[in-house]
């Protein structure tokens, strides 16, 4: 889908190049994370993409096409782009913003009209509410979901984003990922990600290239980058503790223990005695007839409250659940700021999936260690 | 929506109206009150609108060929082909900035001579320098981010000027016309040096055979009529800025 042939970008006035001599493929519906830190000539090789820079050397292919024989404006048309800080227009409502490229492309504007309701809609954002607004009325990850709006408004193939997700708090982000990730899961758009974040390169990546100095170091997928580093430049980019790292590749829905004994709300008290008995927590997880998650007795609450007939009333309100599209590293934070030794896994309408226990991550963990060392 | 309302009426009626009734009250009462027949002959309705016309031409001729002038030069300076030259020119208006009006004027006079045509060539040249400032330092103050993205996305450069960078710089540029306005209104009392006419003549005769109320007509005048050009156009400022 995206070729680099020997590509080389010296800018002028400097003796060092900043992207030396990159030979790189980035396969169709794949997301390539550039990863290195600053100055290593990330955000420079996106930007040879979208002809923002011209390379000194060397040919850039999209779809088999020499980009330099490709009008630009006509290139840039194609390529979703999304870059560090959103770049939003303050003086543009959000609309106005998201309609930036089909306004471009001429569209009509009842189509345009329905593609911004739309668009707003995937990204979590109630059109009738934030339609109108200025950039300045929203909250940062609201933003950054407008920047990713307004990049997918004409259903671009190729997506280029620079840190997208870089200017909000660590839980913002982490959701905003697992919602890009699901939408990308959809999509299988092109995807070219700049970070210098080596977390976010392994959770978000199919492909990911370690560059070093303008060179282009490692080229492969998270788990071979995790267990075989090319050289101790990338030993050190992914760090020691590259086990626990191996967390973020692994989704919730991946290592959900799912035969989890639970309880529906009108179950009777004999049940409930009898698993809470069985149980190794001494607790076990409510679930309302359609099989939501409500919350959790345990064998206190029974001593507490005699008058109790049925499950669903001793049900007590748990935090420390979280959605199947997260990763074991979302979930093992979840229970360490929890202080529990376990999470309750829901899906997107919050139905009970199961549990994970720390016991589980500690095999995950273990396993790796294992495959690593033979 | 009421306040709204009540905030157009102020804006474009009230204010307007209040200004321009101490203008014809002022004048009405000069004209009724000259206190002496020196001072009779001057201040005449015919004479005081004469004079108001004068200087109103003066001003909005040469603000209007500085706005025609200054915006387009002060776009182009910001666009990359003419960014490096941009510096220098900047320096060049901020020095010629700190001329004095009336040495600007002398300079024409004795190149252009005397006349209406002078004076507003004079004022043209001085009302560029901070339109021109204001339209090259408004452009430039965009975060450099905003026009990336606007480029990286596909947008013509026409578009990202006319859809992103203009809009964005519109309240610089507008504080610069209003600054030339307000200046211009002033430099040009000093055209009856070069026989241009205007206000000044007012006030310069007023000073030659001393008669205060005569100078007080013409700074008076000249003073109102600033202050509603300057309000009126930060009426327009808040209207296109607000929609």
């Amino acid at each position: 889908m995206i070729k680099l042939e020997n590509v080389t970008k010296i800018f002028p006035g400097s003796e060092i190049p900043a992207v030396d001599n990159l030979n790189m493929e980035i396969n169709e519906g794949e997301v390539c994370v550039l990863v290195g830190p600053s100055g290593c000539g990330k955000t420079t090789t996106m930007k040879m993409i979208n002809r923002i820079f011209e390379p000194t050397e060397g040919k850039i292919y999209v779809n088999g096409e020499d980009i330099s024989k490709i009008n630009p404006i006509k290139l840039r048309l194609g390529i979703g782009y999304v870059i560090q800080e959103i770049g939003l227009f303050p003086h543009l409502n959000i609309a106005e913003n998201v309609a930036t490229v089909p306004r471009e492309l001429k569209w009509p504007a009842n189509k345009i009209n329905q593609r911004v309701d739309e668009l707003l809609t995937v990204v979590g954002l109630d059109p009738k509410l934030h339609r109108n607004r200025k950039p300045s009325g929203l909250s940062g990850g609201q933003r950054q979901r407008v920047g990713v709006a307004r990049a997918m408004a004409a259903d671009p193939p190729i997506m280029l984003m620079d840190e997208p997700f870089g200017a909000v708090d660590p839980i913002t982000r982490a959701r905003l990922q697992n919602e890009f990730l699901r939408l990308q899961e959809q999509l299988k758009k092109t995807i070219v990600f700049v970070t210098h974040d080596i977390d976010e390169a392994i959770k978000m990546g199919d492909r990911i290239a370690a560059m070093r100095e303008g060179k282009l170091v490692q080229y492969s997928d998270p788990n071979e980058l995790l267990s075989s580093p090319a050289d101790e430049f990338v030993a050190n980019l992914v760090g020691r503790n590259r086990s626990i790292k191996r967390l973020h590749l692994i989704r919730a829905y991946e290592a959900v223990r799912s035969n989890v004994p639970f309880l529906e709300k009108g179950d009777s008290m004999e049940s409930v005695r009898e698993k809470i008995e069985d149980s190794e927590l001494r607790a076990v997880l409510v679930v309302d007839d359609r099989q939501k998650l409500i919350g959790l007795v345990s064998a206190d609450d029974i001593k507490k409250d005699r008058g109790a007939k049925v499950a669903g009333d001793l049900a007590q309100e748990i935090e420390n659940y979280v959605t199947d599209d997260a990763t074991l590293n979302d979930a093992l934070s979840v229970m360490l700021n929890l202080g529990e030794g376990y999470v309750a896994v829901v899906d997107d309408g919050h139905k009970l999936k199961g549990t994970i226990t720390l016991g589980d991550l500690l095999e995950v963990v273990k396993d790796d260690d294992a495959r690593a060392a033979s | 929506m009421m306040q709204e309302l009540r905030r157009k009426w102020k804006g474009w009626i009230l204010v307007p109206a209040i200004l321009l009734g101490l203008a014809i009250g002022l004048t009405v009462y000069v004209v009724n009150n000259p206190g002496g027949t020196m001072a009779a002959r001057m201040l005449t309705y015919p004479s005081i609108f004469r004079y108001l016309r004068e200087h109103v031409l003066m001003v909005l001729v040469s603000c209007l060929l500085a706005i025609g002038a200054g915006v387009p030069i002060g776009i182009m300076l910001t666009r990359p082909r003419f960014r490096s030259i941009g510096r220098v020119v900047e320096n060049i208006v901020n020095v010629g900035q700190t001329i004095p009006s009336l040495a600007i004027l002398a300079l024409f006079f004795t190149f252009l001579g005397r006349g209406f045509n002078t004076a507003v060539f004079a004022l043209w040249l001085y009302s560029i320098l901070p339109i021109l400032r204001n339209t090259y330092a408004g452009i430039m103050s965009i975060q450099p981010g905003i026009i990336e993205a606007a480029h990286g996305m596909g947008m013509t450069p026409l578009h990202v000027l006319g859809r992103i960078e203009l809009p964005l710089a519109y309240p610089v540029i507008m504080a610069g016309v209003r600054t030339a306005v307000v200046i211009n209104v002033g430099t040009a009392t000093l055209a009856t040096f070069i026989g241009a006419g205007g206000l000044g003549d007012l006030i310069v005769t007023g000073i030659s055979v001393g008669r205060p109320i005569i100078i007080f007509t013409g700074a008076a005048l000249s003073a109102i009529l600033a202050i509603l050009l300057d309000h009126i156009l930060g009426q327009i400022e808040e209207r296109l800025v607000g929609s």
